[in-house]
């Protein structure tokens, strides 16, 4: 074999048996671009009877090698100890020799690895369940916490700038309209779009007014805005909360003896629930607009006559529940926005995904508040 | 070593008071415990350094000293306040007494540095927004940032950041300095420039120093006292003078950090 070809071979592996040594040949190019041998078929040939005590090495026809080498033998030496093989090194190249002694300086921590392998289901399924349970609890223990902070914000004691609550309410209210305004008008467009396909046939179409009317104000309004707020403003509070916890802002304040709660909780929430209901008074206005829009253009209603016709549908008790709805919508935004934030990990991917979370969780709660809002209020027969 | 159930006192030949007792504390994350058996004791006065390798835990110690984390088992007292059984409120009056500058600076990124330092200073004492702003410009001014009160945490560089982070934590004046690393990420000449810093604000505040560190240099220009935490036996191996340690230790491997890896008797020149 000339040199040349040897050279361009690939990482080849002979095994040699002498009694007690098992001689390992390696020759061509070990490197990680090629295809290597597994060192699997090795490890089985080490455990056969009778095991061999020792293990040396050839090197004399390798050409060439990288962390390829280096790995397959770390798996071999692992192998070896297992069995309480002797491995004498001398065959090995001198950088391979030092990279191995490297790469074992520092003993393995015990305990310190974690999630070994992948559980089986029923683990799996009871780790669900508890992560879930901590996950509950942990809610709770923010609510409460967050409670204390409400309480104390109310006796005037809440340690929190004024200019961060201004901010706050600038962020949730004015900053918010133009979005708000866009979707709402649509969904009247929609709604009344969606009555006057029926309402038309009986020639009923001034009726469009009262199921834009009552479908705004009741439900539809505060819902849109709590769907657009919880992207907007809880992911911002999620990913906020989320990086100063990563740059240990949030222990500064802790560590200070500031409530990281009061201080950067506390106006959050405060502005959110103060700026919802009023969100949701405009996006039921504009979406009885975008509703009178395709009644004046396409059903040929006067605007006068769609207007008194929304008006009379109205009952105080529709309108005190839209605010109802709203104000707590955005307690739930808020809550989840910050819980997810202060939850998360201490990571660049971890602020992403606490902003994931505080979407899901807010639109889940709300969808949920929702449903319990319509049985509530149709047993107290509003 | 003191009894287990007095609280600590004065103990041996040192006669200053005994301001950080930590006694047989053990630090779990879980159920992965980390460290156990940490006895030491840090005096009024002192410079003290927790060392060892990389991961061992040094800044989760901090992070026990400090109450973000509560210990598996074992007590620390401050003098003798049992700041591990202490309520959330003593505990609270206790911190303010900290200053503590974080591995990362960790500035309040959404105001200036002025408002950083001067925050802590309008929570916690009387002064009216005139006077935090002149104290404020002062601790600023005693990182070597003057001129510097308006600009955001993220306009400037990372060693400013780290002494502006220095400034907020001595706005209170504080008994107790606890730092992570405050030299990391500096060029020589600035850590050592904060060194000397260190030593200025123990003498002129008489504030106690505890710094988690590995810069050798660094250790054996500002300590006097020390903890060598060892990952692999799980516990501290030795405690001290890191000077005497240096010059009286027979463990290798406080032998072998202390000298860089190289034992050789010249490696104490390069300290001064
Ligand atoms: N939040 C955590 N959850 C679980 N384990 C952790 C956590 N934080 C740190 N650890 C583990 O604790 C050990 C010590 O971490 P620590 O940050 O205290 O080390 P360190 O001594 O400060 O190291 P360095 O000098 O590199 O900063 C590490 O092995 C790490 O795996
Ligand atoms: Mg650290």
């Amino acid at each position: 074999m000339n040199a040349t070809q040897l050279q361009s071979q690939p990482g080849k592996v002979l095994l040699d048996r002498s009694d007690t040594t098992l001689m390992l040949r390696l020759s061509g190019r070990w490197h990680l671009s090629r295809d290597l041998p597994s060192a699997s078929q090795l490890v089985a040939e080490l455990a056969r009877q009778p095991v061999p005590r020792r293990l040396r090495f050839d090197t004399s026809g390798l050409s060439g090698w990288d962390s390829g080498l280096v790995s397959f033998l770390l798996e071999v030496e692992t192998a070896c100890r297992e069995r309480g093989i002797q491995e004498d090194r001398e065959g090995l190249p001198a950088g391979v020799r030092r990279l191995i002694e490297l790469a074992q300086a520092v003993p393995e921590k015990e305990g310190a690895r974690t999630g070994a392998g992948r559980a089986p289901l029923l683990e799996r399924v009871g780790d669900w369940v508890m992560a879930y349970s901590v996950g509950m609890e942990d809610f709770l223990a923010f609510f409460g916490e967050l409670s204390v902070a409400l309480n104390r914000f109310v006796r005037r004691k809440a340690r929190y700038r004024t200019i961060d609550l201004a901010e706050a309410v600038q962020q949730c209210g004015p900053e918010a309209v133009g979005i708000v305004s866009l979707i709402a008008f649509l969904v009247g467009v929609i709604l009344a779009f969606m009555g006057a396909v029926q309402l038309s046939q009986f020639g009923a179409s001034i009726y469009v007014a009262d199921l834009v009317g009552i479908g705004m104000v009741r439900d539809m309004g505060a819902m849109m805005t709590a769907i657009i707020m919880s992207g907007r403003t809880g992911a911002a509070f999620a990913a906020k909360l989320g990086t100063m916890k990563v740059t240990q802002e949030i222990d500064a304040f802790t560590t200070m003896g500031i409530s990281p709660l009061e201080f950067l909780v506390l106006p959050r929430v405060l502005a959110l629930i103060m700026m919802m209901p009023l969100l949701c008074l405009f996006a039921d206005l504009v979406g009885i607009l975008g509703g009178a829009f395709v009644g004046v253009s396409m059903l040929d209603l006067s605007l006068s006559a769609y207007m008194r016709e929304t008006i009379s549908t109205f009952t105080f008790a529709n309108f005190i529940g839209g605010l109802v709805k709203g104000t707590t919508y955005g307690g739930l935004i808020a809550l989840a926005g910050c819980l997810r934030g202060f939850q998360c990990g201490n990571s660049s991917s971890a602020v992403g995904d606490a902003a994931t979370q505080a979407v899901v969780m807010s639109i889940v709660m709300v969808v949920a508040a929702c449903g319990a809002f319509a049985v509530a209020f149709n047993i107290l027969r509003i | 070593m003191a009894d287990s159930t007095a609280a600590p006192a004065v103990s041996g030949g040192d006669q200053r008071e005994a301001h950080i007792v930590v006694r047989n504390l053990t630090m779990a994350y879980g159920d992965f415990v980390l460290m156990r058996n940490l006895n030491f004791t840090v005096r009024r006065g002192d410079i003290f350094v927790i060392m060892g390798g990389s991961g061992c835990g040094k800044s989760t110690l901090l992070r026990h000293l400090i109450g973000l984390k509560e210990p598996a088992t074992g007590e620390i007292f401050y003098r003798d306040f049992n700041f591990t059984a202490a309520s959330v409120e003593e505990r609270e009056a206790m911190l303010r007494r900290f200053g503590i500058l974080y591995q990362s600076g960790a500035l309040w990124s959404s105001m200036t540095l002025a408002e950083n330092v001067g925050l802590p200073l309008g929570e916690f004492t009387d002064l009216n927004e005139e006077q935090i702003k002149k104290i404020a410009s002062l601790k600023l001014a005693l990182v070597g940032l003057k001129g510097f009160e308006d600009f955001y945490p993220s306009e400037i560089s990372g060693g400013m950041q780290k002494r502006a982070g220095l400034a907020r934590a001595i706005a209170l004046d504080p008994e107790i300095l606890f730092f992570d690393e405050p030299s990391a990420g500096l060029d020589p000449i600035s850590s050592r420039l904060l060194d000397e810093l260190i030593l200025e604000l123990r003498d002129s505040l008489g504030a106690t120093i505890v710094v988690v560190t590995h810069e050798l240099p660094s250790i054996f220009t500002i300590a006097n006292n020390s903890v060598f935490l060892d990952a692999e036996s799980r516990t501290q191996i030795a405690t001290g003078d890191p000077h005497e340690m240096l010059a009286h230790s027979t463990d290798p491997r406080v032998r072998k950090f202390l000298t860089r890896g190289a034992e050789k008797d010249g490696a104490q020149n390069d300290h001064g």
